[in-house]
């Protein structure tokens, strides 16, 4: 039995969906080119993540083994359709800028390999948990990814913020610099590649920090 | 009497990168001083520019890889490569554009690879399509030649223009597109080749000025062949496929492909078949591969430049070919003495 704990860790580093296990890497790669599209995209994946996850496990008593992937996929798919028609009513903009990747949630790796790999196996209170916090963890990837690319293609944050928040956030969007003359690099396919590969590199290379410390620290103890 | 044990090599050739690289930098100088005749100090000021931030760079990460620095530093790879490098740039550019193409050069397109000799891509190459994809205003700026416009750009004001960021806009009345880009747009608008040849730019074969450069870089070319610094298969097999596309459709049709002369005497084609893809890492190594190599880097460079997007493709065409360099060595391994 995992601890909350242990779902919260994994989900948000040990076992992060974008970072460690690199699934749903197509939507992440192709919509980052602001933080507020990627935190868009984040929430509408997170929701997705945390309904699937709840209805897999609150099923996974009923469902026979041989049928189990095709009742995943339906109950994704209509998931998604929820929250696509939900987008389309309340943020029309930001549907309109996200386009073809509300839809394509449901073929995102990470949201069928948690039905399958925790939700169906678990009760649905742990399998809520793991679906809040792998949907946490791929939401601050993409608005990372986000705010990464924005910084060094426009040398903006938070352009558009009106999409999300209505008109009034207009004034979140911060200019550094006027004569900025863009990167178009970050901003083309190119950038979104290079940035995750960063993010990775940023995460392995903390992940190893400590352990090079203890062993400098602990020398092997000499016999003699 | 002592008799000293000698193991093999007995002859021992003396040619070592450091030596190759000075050779590349020795052929570089007639066509370098011909672009800064034509072109004024700009030129020049890019080269200097270039050469210092690539070795700024290059300490640097050799530092953080826990490299000697000084001994890779003295083998003048980064030197030619950032050469290279910035005699792709239009003569005037903004000092940071060289420190990012410069910054993706030797970064990203060496170190990251694992440095001299690792890398599958020319990084100067790199770090020029870089700064054309992410830049296309400031890349695509170019100047007229003193032949045409009469007068370049001083000294003082090609260094305002660089560090200070002084207005281009003085300078308006000498920027111009390249030969080969005001031949594709003209085409692109009906026009026919013989009368874009009256315009001004154009001299006897291709571009004014652009031409005497490129026979230039043909000098330098020789030497290198003449030096054994390059072997003939590359640039004679990069060159034929050039003069062979170009001539086909220049029979077919003279008055909307430019002749096989303006191909090869504009833009990059010379330099990059005797410079540039011959580049010894991240060309292919077997003689016929070389030869394949050379004949796709030819035909890209007409492809692009015809009905591609861009008006030059050499960096395009270099880093295509570099992708199938695995590709190409692996078909065209020599048959071993006694195999079948």
């Amino acid at each position: 039995m995992t601890t909350s704990r242990e779902i919260t860790r994994d989900g948000l580093w040990g076992n992060n969906v974008a970072l460690v296990q690199l699934l749903g890497l197509c939507p992440l790669l192709a919509v980052t080119s602001t933080v507020v599209n990627g935190i868009g995209l984040g929430i509408a994946t997170l929701i997705t993540l945390v309904l699937s996850n709840t209805i897999v496990s609150l099923i996974r008593g009923f469902v026979r083994k041989e049928v189990r992937l095709p009742v995943f996929v339906l109950i994704i798919a209509s998931v998604v359709t929820i929250i696509e028609l939900s987008m389309q009513a309340l943020f029309y903009d930001l549907y309109l800028v996200l386009g073809i990747f509300i839809p394509l949630i449901v073929t995102n790796c990470a949201i069928i390999g948690r039905a399958e790999g925790f939700a169906s196996r678990n009760p649905v209170g742990p399998a809520a948990l793991d679906g809040l916090m792998m949907g946490l963890g791929f939401l601050v990837v993409l608005a990372l990814l986000g705010a990464l690319r924005e910084i060094i293609g426009f040398g903006t944050l938070f352009a558009n913020a009106e999409l999300m928040f209505g008109d009034g956030a207009q004034t979140l969007t911060i200019k550094f610099n006027q004569d900025y003359p863009g990167f178009l690099l970050a901003i083309l396919p190119p950038g979104a590649f290079f940035g995750l590969a960063v993010l990775i590199v940023t995460k392995n290379w903390l992940d190893l920090r400590p352990r090079e410390k203890q062993e400098i620290i602990e020398p092997a103890p000499e016999t003699v | 009497m002592t008799n000293v044990i000698v193991s093999s090599p007995y002859v021992v050739q003396g040619s070592t990168l450091k030596r190759l690289m000075i050779q590349v930098i020795i052929a570089l100088l007639p066509g370098t001083i011909a672009y800064a005749w034509y072109f004024g100090p700009g030129v020049i000021i890019n080269i200097c520019l270039a050469v210092l931030l690539a070795l700024a760079f290059e300490a640097g990460i050799l530092k953080l890889r826990a490299k000697p620095v000084m001994p890779h530093l003295a083998d003048f790879s980064a030197i030619v490569a950032a050469w290279l490098f910035a005699l792709c740039l239009p003569m005037h550019v903004p000092w940071w554009l060289v420190l990012v193409g410069i910054g993706f050069t030797m970064v990203a397109g060496k170190h990251l690879y694992g440095g001299l000799g690792f890398n599958p891509f020319n990084p100067a190459m790199v770090g020029y399509v870089v700064l054309l994809i992410s830049f296309p205003r400031e890349m695509t700026t170019w100047y007229l030649p003193n032949s045409v416009s009469g007068e370049t750009l001083s000294l003082k004001e090609a260094l305002a223009y660089t560090f200070g960021g002084a207005d281009i806009q003085q300078w308006d009345a000498l920027s111009s597109a390249t030969p080969l880009d005001q031949v594709k747009t003209a085409v692109a608008q009906g026009i026919t080749v013989s009368e874009i040849r009256l315009s001004p730019v154009f001299g006897e074969y291709g571009g004014k000025g652009w031409e005497w450069i490129a026979f230039w870089w043909f000098i330098g070319g020789l030497w290198l062949l003449a030096t054994r610094t390059i072997r003939w298969h590359i640039p004679v097999a990069l060159l034929g496929a050039v003069l062979a596309m170009s001539l086909l459709f220049y029979l077919v049709n003279p008055e909307t492909y430019t002749s096989p002369l303006f191909h090869l005497l504009s833009g990059a084609a010379v330099i990059g078949a005797f410079f540039i893809a011959t580049d010894p890492v991240t060309a292919a190594t077997t003689d016929s591969g070389r030869i394949y190599y050379g004949l796709l880097i030819g035909c890209l460079i007409y492809v692009i430049r015809v009905w591609g997007g861009y008006p030059d493709g050499l960096a395009f065409a270099v880093l295509l070919a570099n992708m199938c360099v695995p590709l190409i060595d692996y078909y065209t391994q020599p048959r071993v003495y006694g195999e079948k």
